[in-house]
């Protein structure tokens, strides 16, 4: 538990920011400028906040107030940041023993992050990928009691992206330590969190399960129309030979193309709202091949053309992006029976995470789809 | 190659020697002073700044007056350091503490830009592993800012080399003692026939100034790459 109210003024910005997140992986998103790093730098100690009160659990890191503020090197928060901030005169293995406090979990934690072979290189002939794990690793290995990740992949392309986000899901179910994740990339924080800290000009907008801020669609606008999308938990019960793979939902099954995982394994998928479609009637002869009956929670019109319905289908809940024109003319409004049309080659990869047994991933999930 | 007279070879030794210990006694102090210029914020950051650099402004004479009021024998220093048995007037010590105070602020100066380059987001991601702040001075600020110190380290031992104006204020010209090669030159211009011998030390200045900045390249090329 990671209970953080900070206050500081600078620059002519006010952070005025304050939440409780529970174990597992936290995403703090926002857009640039919000106050994600600043927030996450005085959680480390990097900064001294104007006023601060932070504990881990029962341990306070700050409280000024009573006049604690512990040095960074005495806060055991693990950092990875940004630009992976090696020690460029020091091999990976000098690095990653840096801050080594116990040498048992070393091996565990190479494996996990595939960086063995990496040992005698020095940071500048590593590509971005391979930094960011050395970066990872050496955070991990001082045992820290909660690790923060500044967009660890922002400065990766795509491909270096998708070979990393495995690794960190692995951590997410293997290493049991909280992560406060700061993202500004939906599909990733779709993938990894389960909790929500939204930021915006340095103030909490909302806080609180993943899946319940991302389908509601008061909150399209934080999170941005373009990259608006539910994440539904799910299970992989079939993988077809031609590339699908069908996931039980509640309420439902999707056929999605395959994300390489066995049957059985746990997954979360993200649907952009965009991408689905509503119809009143259940419709046939469609080349779409996800047809899901559900009821209209709520409808909320946005300064645009468009309309956010939120769809209730099961326990879980998708959101669909309409034009208001439709909802006016389907007459649409909360409590209708309704069917959503989600196209599969539209839920792409990227958007289905895979999920451990570990973790807090599906106690944390009120969709309880696992 | 011309042979260097008994009086000659003297002055060669006796100047390095200065150097020498002008530069290692005053690099732990170099080392300090630029760091805390670089990176801490403090009260009086410009007053320490402005006496470092002193030295380079004042006139040299001026410096070795200030010293021998301090140091002299009668000085309130220097009768404090003759308590423990330590002399500098008129002494070879004196020399070393003229040259290492006219050399200091060349030093403090290459030193600080070079800690100055240093990133402090790695100095951050130290502290983040659990590293105290020597600790991160010691494995971090120290080797990445090493060519620079080895640059500053160089740079204070050619001047402490050349070093005329204080010492021969502060020390005098006495031969065998305080005569060093800057002073010797100069002794030997003021007698006749001694054009020969101040020759042949300026060839000695020549080689060793030359052969120090050579060395301190390959030495920062070297730090560089380990």
């Amino acid at each position: 538990m990671i209970s953080v109210a900070v206050t500081h003024r600078f620059d002519g910005f006010t952070l005025d920011a304050a939440f409780d997140a529970p174990a597992g992986v936290t995403a703090l998103f926002g857009r640039s400028g919000a106050g994600k790093t600043t927030l996450v730098d005085a959680i480390a100690g990097l900064i001294r906040p104007d006023s601060a009160r932070i504990a881990l659990g029962d341990r306070v890191l700050a409280d000024t107030a009573r006049g604690i503020h512990l040095p960074p090197h005495r806060r055991r928060v693990g950092y990875v940041f940004q630009h992976a901030r090696l020690f460029p005169h020091m091999t990976v293995a000098a690095n990653l023993a840096y801050g080594r406090r116990d040498a048992t979990d070393t091996d565990r934690i190479v494996d996990m992050l595939d960086i063995g072979s990496l040992r005698d290189r020095r940071p500048a002939t590593l590509s971005g990928g391979e930094r960011s794990r050395v970066a990872i690793g050496r955070a991990l290995l001082s045992s820290p009691d909660l690790l923060l990740m500044d967009e660890p992949l922002a400065s990766l392309d795509a491909g270096r992206k998708a070979e990393i986000l495995p690794y960190l899901a692995r951590l997410r179910d293997e290493a049991r330590l909280p992560i406060l994740y700061v993202s500004h990339s939906l599909p990733e924080i779709a993938q990894l969190a389960t909790t929500l800290v939204l930021l915006e000009a340095g103030r909490v907008v909302r806080a609180g399960p993943l899946t319940d801020l991302l389908s509601d669609p008061a909150l399209v606008t934080a999170l941005g129309v373009r990259d608006a999308g539910a994440v539904l938990t799910g299970r992989v019960t079939a993988r077809a030979p031609d590339g699908l793979a069908e996931i039980a939902i509640s309420g439902g099954t999707l056929t999605v193309a395959d994300p390489g995982l066995p049957v059985g394994a746990a997954v979360r998928i993200r649907i952009e709202a965009q991408e689905v479609i509503l119809s009143a009637a259940l419709p046939v002869g469609l080349s779409a091949l996800n047809v899901l009956a559900g009821t209209i929670d709520s409808l909320h019109a946005g300064g645009g053309p468009g309309t956010m319905v939120r769809v209730r289908v099961g326990d879980a809940a998708l959101l669909a992006r309409i034009t208001r024109r439709s909802a006016v003319a389907m007459d649409l409004a909360p409590g209708q029976a309704i069917h959503a049309i989600v196209k599969t080659v539209a839920v792409s990869p990227d958007d289905i995470g895979g999920m451990g047994n570990g973790g807090g991933a599906g106690r944390d999930n009120p969709t309880g789809g696992c | 190659m011309i042979a260097l007279g008994a009086a000659e070879w003297q002055a060669v030794r006796l100047s390095l020697q200065v150097a020498l210990w002008a530069t290692a006694l005053s690099l732990p102090f170099g080392i300090l002073c630029a760091h805390a210029l670089a990176r801490w914020r403090f009260r009086g950051h410009a007053l320490l700044n402005v006496a470092v650099h002193l030295p380079l402004i004042l006139p040299p004479v001026v410096t070795g007056y200030l010293l021998l009021i301090a140091f002299g024998r009668t000085g309130p220093l220097g009768r404090a350091l003759d308590q423990v048995g330590i002399t500098l007037a008129f002494h070879w010590t004196g020399a070393v503490l003229a040259a290492a105070i006219m050399a200091f602020p060349l030093m403090v100066r290459a030193i600080r830009l070079s800690i100055e380059a240093v990133d402090p987001k790695l100095e951050q991601a130290a502290a983040t592993l659990g590293a105290a702040p020597w600790r991160v001075f010691v494995t971090l600020t120290l080797p990445l800012a090493l060519p620079g110190i080895l640059t500053g380290a160089v740079l204070a031992f050619a001047r402490a080399m050349g070093e005329f104006g204080a010492t021969i204020t502060f020390v005098a010209n006495i031969p065998g003692e305080t005569r060093t090669l800057p002073s010797a030159i100069y002794t030997f211009l003021q007698v006749p026939g001694g054009d020969g011998p101040a020759l042949r030390l300026v060839a000695v200045s020549l080689v060793i100034s030359v052969a120090a900045l050579v060395l301190s390249e390959w030495l920062a090329r070297r730090a560089v790459r380990a």
